[in-house]
C-alpha cells in the first residue's frame, strides 16, 4: 500500500495546475443580485374575502349616499365610452364581457372598484369572476383607472341600474 | 502493479492537457467548469446589466441582458423593421427621411450612453449611421428612436457618437473627408489634397428634451477619423480623435493610407472653440440636412430640412486643436477614469502607446512641437508620451478601463483581449477571442465610474462557434469575468448584424423609468378614437380615413363598405388597452407596405392602396386574447364610380348607411 500515495500527490498536482490555469476566479456568483419580477404582493386564497375583492377599496374607504352623485355620473359615463364600452353593454346583453345591468345589486362597490382597478389577482381567485370567465373565455383587462375614475363608473353604474 | 502504471499514465495525460489549456489552442477548452453558474440567471430572475449593442450593418441597436446575454429587444433606428411597423406605419416614415430622401436601411456602429459628471445617467443612447451620416437618440424610457440627425459636410460618420462628460455634446467625425457640401464638389478625385476637407461636428443634446442641434462643425485637413473619445475630469474641456490616411490617399488606402510611420491623434479644446463661436469667428454655410423628431404627445414623426451651419476652420483658428503623432493607422482613442491618460490604438502596430494629459498641455506650453500640419501644430512624440506598453499583441484596437487602474485592450490580428496596468504598462493577462476581435465592451468602461465585473468581446468573425447556418453565420461575442486577477472566458454567444461599438450599465438605471402603456387620456395624435363610440369612417375626395379602435378582441368599426378603386384608405388605429404588453396588430389583405404594431394607447397609421375590387379581409396580427383568431374583419371595394355609400358597423352583418 505504499504506491498509490504518490499517485494521489500527483492527481492534486494537476487539479491544483488546472485551477490555478483558470485563474484568480472567485466563488460569489454574479447572477446572485437580480431582482425579483413577481411584486404584486398578492394575498393568499385562504384569506381572500369574496365580498370585499381584493385591492385597495373596502367599506372603510367607498362611501356611497342613497342618493346619485350626477357629477360623477356624467364623468362615468365619458370613462365608460373610453376603457369599457368595447366589451360591456348598459343591457343584460354580454358582448365580450357581461353586461352591466344590475351589476350594482350583485356586488358590492368596494368590491366592483376593486375589480375594475385590480382584475388580475380577483380574475385568479374570486369565484363569481372564474365563473364569469368560464362564460366569457377573454380576461378582463386592467385599464389602468386611477381611484377617481374607478369611483366615477361606479357611480355611473349605479344610474345604469337606476339609482335616481 | 499494472493498474497504477495506467494511473499514473492517465495523470500524466491530465497534466499535460493542463499544460496546454493554459495556452488555449482549440475553441473548446478555454472555458472552466464553474462559467455556467456564473451566467444562469433563473427563470422570472432579471439580469444584473442592460447592454446595448451596435447592430452594424443592420441598422438597428439590439439589447441584452448580462451576464445571461439574453436578447432582450431589437430597436429600430435606420432601418425599417416590419416587426414593429418602423419606417411603415405613416407616423414613423419621416424618422428616416434625409436630404437624400427616405434611406430605408443604413449601417449603425457606435453606441454612447448619455451621461452626467462622467456617468451614466440612464436617460438616452446616442447611436450613428455611418453610410449616410447620422445621429439618432434613443429615449430609453420607452426603448425607441426619439431623433435622428443628418450631418452636412459629411461622408462616413464613423468617428461617432462619442460625447462628453454630461453630455453637452455628441460629436461626429468623418471618415471620408469631402469638398464641403457648399463648394463645387465637381473635382478630379487626385485634388484631394487641394479640395477634400475633414469635418467634426459638435451636436448639443438639450438637458431636459435631449434634443440635439449641431452647435458647430470643424473644419480640419482631409483626412479620415475614426474614433474618438471626450476628456474627463481634469480633461473635461478636451476631445480626441484618432485620425489616419495623414498621406491624404484617395485610392487603395490599404497600401497608400498605410505608409507613415504615424498618423495622428487629434486633441480638440472644445472650450477654446465655443469661445471663437461666442466671438463670432464662425462662419454661416449654407446646407442641406434633416432633422428628424418624433413628438411623444402626438406619436407622430416630423421631418425638417435644415439649411445653415457653422464652421470654424481650425487651420486659421489658432489654439483649438493639436497633432499628437501616433503609430500606424490608430483606431481606438481611449481616456481613462481619471482622464489622465489618452490609449492610442495602432491597428498595424506591435505596441501601445499612452500619452498624458499633463504633458500634453506642458508641451503646449513650451510649444514642443514638431512643425505643423496643414496649419495645426504637431506635437512631440515624446513630449506627448506618457509610455508604452511593449508587445501586447498583434493589432490593437480598442481599449476599455475598470475601477482598479487596468486597462483592457483588443487585438484583431492576434484574437485576443489583453490586461494591462495603467501606471506601470505591464502586461498582466491575455485571454484569446473567437475570432479577430472588434471593440469590447465593459459595464461603464468609457466612463469616470467603471463597474468592472464583465467584458465582452464583440468578433468579426464566427466560422465554427455554432451551428453552421449555411454561409452567413451569426456574429459571435464572448463574455468574461474580469472580476479576478485572470480574465475567465464564461460563455460565447451570438448576435445580430455586426456588432462595432456597445455598452453596458446596471439595469436600475433604466427600469425606474419604464414607460409600461401610453395614457389614452393623454393621446394628442390628430386621428385618435377615443372609444368605440367615436369610431367612423370619413371620406374626403378621394381620401378615406378610418378611425378604428382595437381592444381584446375585436376591432371596431370591423365591416367597412363604400371604398372605390382609386382611393387611398389611411387606417389609423387606436389600441384602447391600458395595460402593459398588450400591443394589438393590424393588416389587411395586398397591403404593400407591411404592417401595424400599436402599443397601448397608442395610434398608428397604415396606408392602403386597394388594387382591385372585393372583399378584403383584415386581421389583428398580435396574439391577444384567447378570441384572437376572432379579432377580424372585412373591406369591401367597389369599382370607381360605384354609388356603393361609405358605411361601417361592429356587431351587424349589414351597416348602416350614413344620413
Amino acid at each position: 500500500m505504499k504506491k498509490p500515495f504518490p499517485i494521489l500527490v500527483f492527481i492534486l498536482m494537476v487539479s491544483f495546475y488546472f485551477s490555478s490555469c483558470g485563474g484568480g476566479t472567485d466563488s460569489k456568483s454574479p447572477a446572485a443580485d437580480t431582482s425579483n419580477v413577481n411584486k404584486s404582493g398578492e394575498t393568499d386564497a385562504e384569506v381572500y374575502d369574496p365580498k370585499r375583492g381584493e385591492g385597495e377599496f373596502s367599506a372603510d374607504n367607498v362611501k356611497i349616499s342613497d342618493q346619485l352623485d350626477k357629477t360623477l355620473a356624467t364623468a362615468g359615463e365619458s370613462n365608460f365610452g373610453v376603457k369599457c364600452s368595447s366589451c360591456h353593454k348598459l343591457t343584460d346583453e354580454k358582448l365580450v364581457g357581461p353586461g352591466w345591468k344590475g351589476v350594482t345589486t350583485r356586488h358590492t362597490p368596494y368590491w366592483i372598484m376593486n375589480f375594475i382597478t385590480n382584475p388580475d389577482p380577483m380574475i385568479n381567485k374570486d369565484p363569481a369572476v372564474q365563473a364569469q370567465l368560464e362564460l366569457c373565455l377573454v380576461r378582463m383587462p386592467n385599464q389602468n383607472l386611477n381611484t377617481d375614475e374607478a369611483r366615477q363608473l361606479l357611480e355611473f353604474m349605479r344610474k345604469n341600474d337606476g339609482v335616481k | 502493479m499494472k493498474t497504477t502504471f495506467l494511473k499514473l499514465s492517465l495523470a500524466s495525460l491530465a497534466l499535460a492537457s493542463a499544460v496546454i489549456s493554459c495556452k488555449p489552442k482549440s475553441t473548446s477548452n478555454a472555458v472552466s467548469g464553474d462559467a455556467a453558474t456564473k451566467t444562469y440567471v433563473a427563470p422570472g430572475k432579471y439580469d444584473e446589466f442592460y447592454n446595448f449593442v451596435s447592430g452594424g450593418f443592420s441598422g438597428q441597436l439590439s439589447v441584452y441582458g448580462l451576464p445571461s446575454a439574453r436578447l432582450l429587444r431589437v430597436i429600430p433606428v435606420f432601418s425599417v423593421d416590419p416587426e414593429k411597423g418602423w419606417g411603415y406605419s405613416e407616423e414613423t416614415k419621416p424618422m428616416l427621411n434625409t436630404s437624400h430622401g427616405f434611406v430605408p436601411w443604413d449601417d449603425l456602429h457606435h453606441v454612447e450612453l448619455s451621461q452626467t459628471t462622467g456617468e451614466v445617467n440612464g436617460k438616452w443612447v446616442f447611436v450613428n449611421a455611418n453610410n449616410t451620416p447620422r445621429l439618432a437618440r434613443i429615449d430609453l424610457k420607452t426603448f425607441r428612436t426619439a431623433e435622428i440627425l443628418e450631418l452636412p459636410n459629411s461622408g462616413g460618420n464613423h468617428s461617432s457618437p462619442f460625447g462628453t462628460e454630461n453630455s453637452e455634446y455628441i460629436v461626429a467625425g468623418t471618415r471620408f473627408s469631402v469638398p464641403s457640401d457648399n463648394a463645387n464638389g465637381d473635382v478630379p478625385i487626385n485634388s484631394y489634397k487641394q479640395n477634400f476637407k475633414g469635418h467634426i461636428s459638435f451636436v448639443s443634446v438639450d438637458k431636459e428634451s435631449g434634443n440635439m442641434k449641431i452647435a458647430f462643425q470643424l473644419r480640419t485637413p482631409g483626412v479620415n477619423f475614426d474614433l474618438a473619445r471626450c476628456g474627463k475630469a481634469k480633461s473635461h474641456g478636451w476631445f480626441f480623435f484618432s485620425c489616419y490616411n495623414t498621406e491624404q490617399a484617395s485610392t487603395l488606402l490599404e497600401v497608400n493610407a498605410s505608409q507613415k510611420d504615424k498618423d495622428f491623434i487629434l486633441a480638440v479644446n472644445w472650450k477654446k472653440a465655443e469661445e471663437y463661436l461666442r466671438a463670432g469667428q464662425g462662419e454661416k454655410q449654407s446646407v442641406r440636412y434633416a432633422h428628424n423628431l418624433f413628438n411623444e404627445s402626438t406619436q407622430t414623426a416630423t421631418s425638417d430640412i435644415l439649411t445653415d451651419v457653422t464652421v470654424l476652420d481650425v487651420s486659421k483658428l489658432k489654439d483649438i486643436c493639436y497633432f499628437i503623432p501616433c503609430p500606424k493607422s490608430p483606431h481606438g482613442c481611449d481616456v481613462d477614469p481619471t482622464g489622465e491618460y489618452i490609449v492610442g490604438s495602432g491597428k498595424l502596430a506591435a505596441l501601445i502607446p499612452v500619452f498624458s494629459f499633463d504633458k500634453i498641455q506642458q508641451a503646449i506650453k513650451s510649444k514642443a512641437y514638431d512643425g505643423e500640419y496643414e496649419g495645426i501644430p504637431v506635437i512631440k512624440y515624446d513630449a506627448a508620451l506618457y509610455g508604452e506598453v511593449k508587445k501586447p499583441g498583434l493589432g490593437p484596437l480598442h481599449t476599455e478601463f475598470d475601477a482598479n487602474g487596468n486597462a483592457y485592450t483588443s487585438f484583431f490580428v492576434s484574437s485576443e483581449v489583453v490586461k494591462w496596468n495603467i501606471k506601470d504598462l505591464k502586461v498582466l493577462d491575455r485571454v484569446p477571442t473567437y475570432y479577430s476581435v472588434g471593440h469590447l465592451c465593459v459595464p461603464g468602461g468609457n466612463t469616470r465610474k467603471p463597474y468592472g465585473k464583465y467584458l465582452i468581446a464583440y468578433n468579426k468573425i464566427t466560422k465554427d462557434r455554432y451551428l453552421p447556418t449555411g454561409p452567413e453565420l451569426a456574429q459571435s461575442a464572448q463574455l468574461y469575468d474580469i472580476s479576478g486577477e485572470k480574465m475567465q472566458m464564461i460563455l460565447d454567444f451570438p448576435t445580430i448584424g455586426e456588432p462595432h461599438y456597445a455598452q453596458a450599465a446596471p439595469a436600475e438605471l433604466f427600469t425606474k423609468n419604464q414607460v409600461k402603456i401610453f395614457k389614452i387620456a393623454e393621446n394628442k395624435h390628430p386621428y385618435v378614437t377615443k372609444g368605440e363610440g367615436e369610431s367612423k369612417v370619413i371620406r374626403d375626395g378621394k381620401t378615406v380615413h378610418v378611425y378604428m379602435t382595437s381592444i381584446r378582441s375585436h376591432f371596431a368599426p370591423d365591416n367597412i363598405e363604400g371604398i372605390k378603386m382609386g382611393d387611398e384608405v389611411y387606417f389609423h388605429v387606436t389600441n384602447l388597452e391600458q395595460d402593459w404588453d398588450v400591443p394589438h396588430g393590424f393588416a389587411i389583405k395586398g397591403a404593400a407596405n407591411a404592417e401595424l404594431l400599436i402599443m397601448p394607447g397608442e395610434t398608428c397609421t397604415l396606408k392602403w392602396v386597394p388594387d382591385k375590387v372585393g372583399i378584403f379581409p383584415m386581421y389583428c396580427t398580435d396574439f391577444c386574447s384567447a378570441l384572437h383568431q376572432e379579432m377580424q374583419g372585412y373591406v369591401r371595394v367597389s369599382p370607381a364610380g360605384s354609388n356603393v355609400p361609405i358605411s361601417f358597423s361592429l356587431g351587424k352583418a349589414i351597416p348602416d348607411p350614413v344620413k
